[in-house]
C-alpha cells in the first residue's frame, strides 16, 4: 500500500516538472497539442493528393493495367480535347446552374426563418430543412427518378391537372431539379446564418433614414447576406463538382460529369494516371473558385 | 508503340520472376519462345510450359478467391467447406479491370483463383498471372456444352488456363407493345421511328455489338470478328454509334435501371441481359426478347488459377466443386444465366419452375454457335495480322461517343 503510493508520488512529482517545463515552453506545448493532427493532415491527406498528382504524369500498359513509370504529359494533353472539353464544360455550367437556382431559393427562405418566423416557427423549419439530410442520399434520388420519370408522379399530376403530360425523367434538366434539391440544406443554413447576425439596429436606422422596405432590403440586407451566399455556393457548388452518382442514375445520354469519367477510368478501363490527371482539373477549378469567395469574404460568414 | 514496347519489357521481366518463383526446380524450359499457335502470333503465354499436377493432393485449409458478386454464395460454399476443410474467402471485383488489377503478379502469392470474364481472360493469361490446368483432374468437364470444352478464350495451343464456369447471352430487349412481332434484326438499335426510346448498356465492349451488326449488313468491310477490329472497320463502327447516341435514352450501368425504364414504358427496345427479361416478366411487363439474325454477343465466365496461388489443392477441388450440376445450377438460377454443364439443367427446374428454358440450358448446339463471346480486343488480329485497335482504344471512343 504504501510503496504504490510512494510510486504514485513519484509520478505526480515527474508530471508536475513536465508540465512545468510545458508551461515555460509555450511552443513546445503548441508543438506537442498540434503535432498528432498535423501529421495525420500531412501524411494521409496531403501525401496520398501528391501521390495522385505524381500518378498523373505516368501512363499505363494497355495490356496488363499495370503502372509505366516514365513521365509523360500525354494525360494532360488528352483532357484538352473536345470530348474532355464538353464533359468538363457541362460539369461546371451544372454547378453553376444549381448554385445560382439553390441561392434564389434559399435566400427569400432564410429571410423567412431568420427574421419574420416565431422561435417556434423557426424550429419546425429548421427540422424541415435539415430532415431529408438523415434520409440516404440513394433513396432521396430514386424517389426523383420515380417523381419524374415518364408516366411518374410529376407527369400523372399534371395530366390530372389537365395540363398534358412531362417527360423529363433522364435528362439533364433532371438532374437540375435533382442536384438543386439535394444540396438546397447547405445553402440555406449559412444565409441563415448571416442574416441571423444582422443587429436589428441597422435595420431600424435604414427606416429611420428614410429608405423603404425595398430599398433596406437592397442596400443593407443582402450585401450583409452575401458572405452567406458565398459561403453556401462553396458546398452547392463543389458537391455538384464532385459527384457522379446522379448523372448514373438520373441522367441521360448526355449527362457524363468530370466525376463518370473518373470512375469508368479507374473502373472500367483501369487507367489510373489518366483519372488522376482527369481529378486535378476540379481541384483547379475549386481553387480559383475559393479564392473568389475570400475576396467575397465568404469565410468570415461559416 | 514506344509505350506499348517499354510495356513489353516489363511484362517480359516480370514474367521471368514469376517463371523463377513458379517453376522452382522443375527446369521450366523455354517458355519465351514457346508460340501460343491459335493466331495470336507476336505474343506468348509466359506460363504455357508450367508443368500441371498429376492428381489432387490433400486440401490446404484455405482458399482465396476473387470473384463477380453473387459468385461465391453459402448456399454452395459452405457444403464444399465442410466436405474439403478448405475455408474459403472471397473478394468481390467490380469490373474485368479490377479482376486484372488484383490478379497482377500471379495473384500476388495470396489469391487462388478468378472468375474471369472472357475479355479478362487474354490479358490474364499472356500477362503471366494465370497458369494452365490438368483439366482432366475436373471430371464434369466431359458434361459440358462442347462449345465450353476448348473455348479460344481460356484454352490457347490445348492448354486450358481454368475451367468454364457460366454464361450468357446479350439479347434484344423490347416491350410488347411497340413490337407485336418479335423483331428480328438489331437494326431496331439504329431506327431514327425509335429516337428517345432505345438503352444499351454503358460499357465499351458494347462496340462489339455493333461490330458484329455491320459485319453482317456491311459485308465490304470485311469484319469477321467483332473483337478484332482494324482501324478502318473500327472507324465504321464508333461512325454507327455515333449516329446511335441521338436515339439513346440512356446508357445504362446497373440492370436495375434498364428494368425501370422498361417498366415505366420509357423506353421500348434495349440491349440486355436475360436476368432483365425474366425480372420484367416476372413482374408483369409486356416485354420479350430475341437473338436477331445478325446473332448475338455474349459473355462466358471462368475459373483461372493464379500462377503463384498459396492453394493448389483446394483450387482444384473448388474447380471440381463449381463444375457439378447442383452448383451449377445453384449458381445459373441465382444469378441469372446459364450453366457451362449440359446435366445442370433438370435441378435449374427443380429449383425454378422453367428456368432451364427461360436461360437456353437446353438449348441446341446451333443456338450457342449463334453467340459471339466476349474476349480482349488485342492489337494482335488472328490470321497473323498486327493491325488491330486495342481495348484501350475501345475505351477512349466509347468515352468519345457516350460523353
Amino acid at each position: 500500500m504504501t510503496a504504490t503510493a510512494v510510486r504514485g508520488d513519484r509520478a505526480a512529482s515527474g508530471g508536475a516538472r513536465v508540465s512545468a517545463a510545458l508551461w515555460r515552453r509555450a511552443w513546445l506545448r503548441a508543438t506537442l497539442t498540434l503535432s498528432p493532427p498535423l501529421a495525420w493532415f500531412l501524411v494521409i491527406y496531403l501525401a496520398s493528393l501528391l501521390v495522385m498528382l505524381v500518378t498523373a504524369f505516368w501512363s499505363v500498359n494497355p495490356f496488363t493495367n499495370s503502372l509505366v513509370h516514365s513521365w509523360t504529359l500525354a494525360n494532360f494533353q488528352q483532357i484538352f480535347t473536345p470530348t474532355y472539353l464538353t464533359i468538363i464544360a457541362r460539369t461546371v455550367i451544372m454547378a453553376a446552374v444549381v448554385t445560382v437556382t439553390d441561392a434564389v431559393l434559399a435566400l427569400p427562405f432564410a429571410y423567412y426563418m431568420a427574421r419574420v418566423a416565431t422561435p417556434r416557427g423557426r424550429q419546425a423549419l429548421f427540422i424541415a430543412v435539415l430532415l431529408p439530410l438523415w434520409a440516404s442520399y440513394l433513396a432521396r434520388v430514386y424517389a426523383w427518378i420515380v417523381i419524374l420519370q415518364k408516366g411518374g408522379t410529376l407527369s400523372w399530376t399534371l395530366s390530372k391537372l389537365g395540363l398534358g403530360t412531362v417527360n423529363i425523367g433522364y435528362t439533364n434538366v433532371a438532374m437540375w431539379i435533382v442536384f438543386s434539391y439535394i444540396w438546397l440544406p447547405f445553402m440555406i443554413v449559412p444565409i441563415y446564418g448571416a442574416l441571423e447576425r444582422i443587429p436589428d439596429s441597422l435595420l431600424e436606422a435604414s427606416g429611420d433614414l428614410g429608405a423603404r422596405n425595398w430599398r433596406t432590403l437592397r442596400s443593407v440586407v443582402l450585401p450583409l447576406a452575401l458572405p452567406g451566399v458565398v459561403a453556401g455556393s462553396i458546398f452547392t457548388f463543389s458537391l455538384t463538382l464532385g459527384d457522379f452518382i446522379t448523372p448514373i442514375l438520373v441522367g441521360g445520354a448526355n449527362s457524363s460529369f468530370i466525376g463518370n469519367v473518373i470512375y469508368s477510368n479507374i473502373g472500367t478501363a483501369g487507367n489510373l494516371p489518366f483519372a488522376a490527371a482527369l481529378a486535378v482539373v476540379p481541384i483547379v477549378i475549386m481553387i480559383f473558385y475559393l479564392s473568389g469567395a475570400r475576396a467575397a469574404g465568404a469565410f468570415e460568414a461559416m | 508503340m514506344k509505350v506499348w514496347a517499354r510495356g513489353g519489357a516489363l511484362l517480359a521481366a516480370a514474367s521471368a520472376a514469376v517463371l523463377v518463383a513458379a517453376c522452382g526446380s522443375s527446369g521450366g524450359g523455354s517458355t519465351a519462345s514457346s508460340g501460343s499457335g491459335s493466331g495470336t502470333s507476336g505474343l506468348s503465354a509466359p506460363q504455357a510450359n508450367t508443368p500441371v499436377p498429376a492428381s489432387v493432393g490433400k486440401g490446404e485449409g484455405q482458399l482465396n478467391l476473387i470473384a463477380w458478386e453473387g459468385y461465391a454464395q453459402p448456399q454452395w460454399v459452405k457444403p464444399f467447406e465442410q466436405a474439403t476443410g478448405c475455408q474459403v474467402s472471397a473478394k468481390y471485383a467490380g469490373s474485368s479491370s479490377e479482376m486484372v488489377s488484383l490478379m497482377a503478379n500471379g495473384g500476388g502469392g495470396q489469391y487462388d483463383m478468378v472468375s474471369a470474364s472472357g475479355d479478362a481472360d487474354l490479358r490474364l493469361i499472356y500477362s503471366g498471372d494465370v497458369k494452365p490446368i490438368n483439366i482432366n483432374l475436373v471430371p464434369q468437364w466431359k458434361n459440358f456444352h462442347p462449345f465450353l470444352q476448348n473455348p479460344p478464350f481460356n484454352t490457347i495451343g490445348g492448354k486450358h488456363y481454368g475451367v468454364s464456369y457460366e454464361f450468357g447471352p446479350n439479347v434484344l430487349l423490347y416491350s410488347k407493345k411497340a413490337f407485336p412481332a418479335a423483331p428480328t434484326s438489331w437494326s431496331v438499335l439504329y431506327n431514327k421511328k425509335y429516337a428517345g426510346e432505345v438503352t444499351v448498356p454503358n460499357n465499351p465492349i458494347q462496340i462489339a455489338d455493333a461490330a458484329l451488326y455491320l459485319s453482317k449488313t456491311q459485308p465490304g468491310l470485311g469484319i469477321s470478328d467483332p473483337y478484332e477490329l482494324t482501324q478502318p472497320q473500327f472507324n465504321a463502327t464508333v461512325n454507327l454509334l455515333k449516329q446511335q447516341k441521338p436515339l439513346i435514352k440512356k446508357y445504362w450501368d446497373l440492370a436495375s435501371q434498364e428494368i425501370s425504364l422498361f417498366q415505366s414504358g420509357t423506353t421500348v427496345v434495349g440491349a440486355a441481359w436475360p436476368y432483365q427479361t425474366n425480372t420484367l416478366v416476372a413482374a408483369g411487363a409486356k416485354v420479350g426478347d430475341t437473338i436477331p439474325a445478325q446473332g448475338a454477343t455474349g459473355w462466358a465466365d471462368t475459373w483461372m488459377l493464379a500462377t503463384k496461388a498459396p492453394h493448389p489443392n483446394c483450387a482444384y477441388k473448388w474447380m471440381q466443386w463449381a463444375t457439378t450440376p447442383k452448383v451449377q445450377a445453384q449458381q445459373a438460377v441465382f444469378f441469372g444465366e446459364t450453366p457451362a454443364n449440359k446435366l445442370a439443367c433438370p435441378i435449374m427446374d427443380q429449383l425454378s419452375k422453367g428456368a432451364c428454358a427461360a436461360y437456353h440450358a437446353n438449348a441446341p448446339e446451333a443456338y450457342f454457335q449463334t453467340l459471339k463471346f466476349w474476349k480482349t480486343p488485342l492489337a494482335q488480329c488472328g490470321n497473323g495480322k498486327n493491325d488491330c485497335v486495342p481495348f484501350q482504344q475501345w475505351v477512349t471512343a466509347w468515352t468519345q461517343i457516350t460523353g
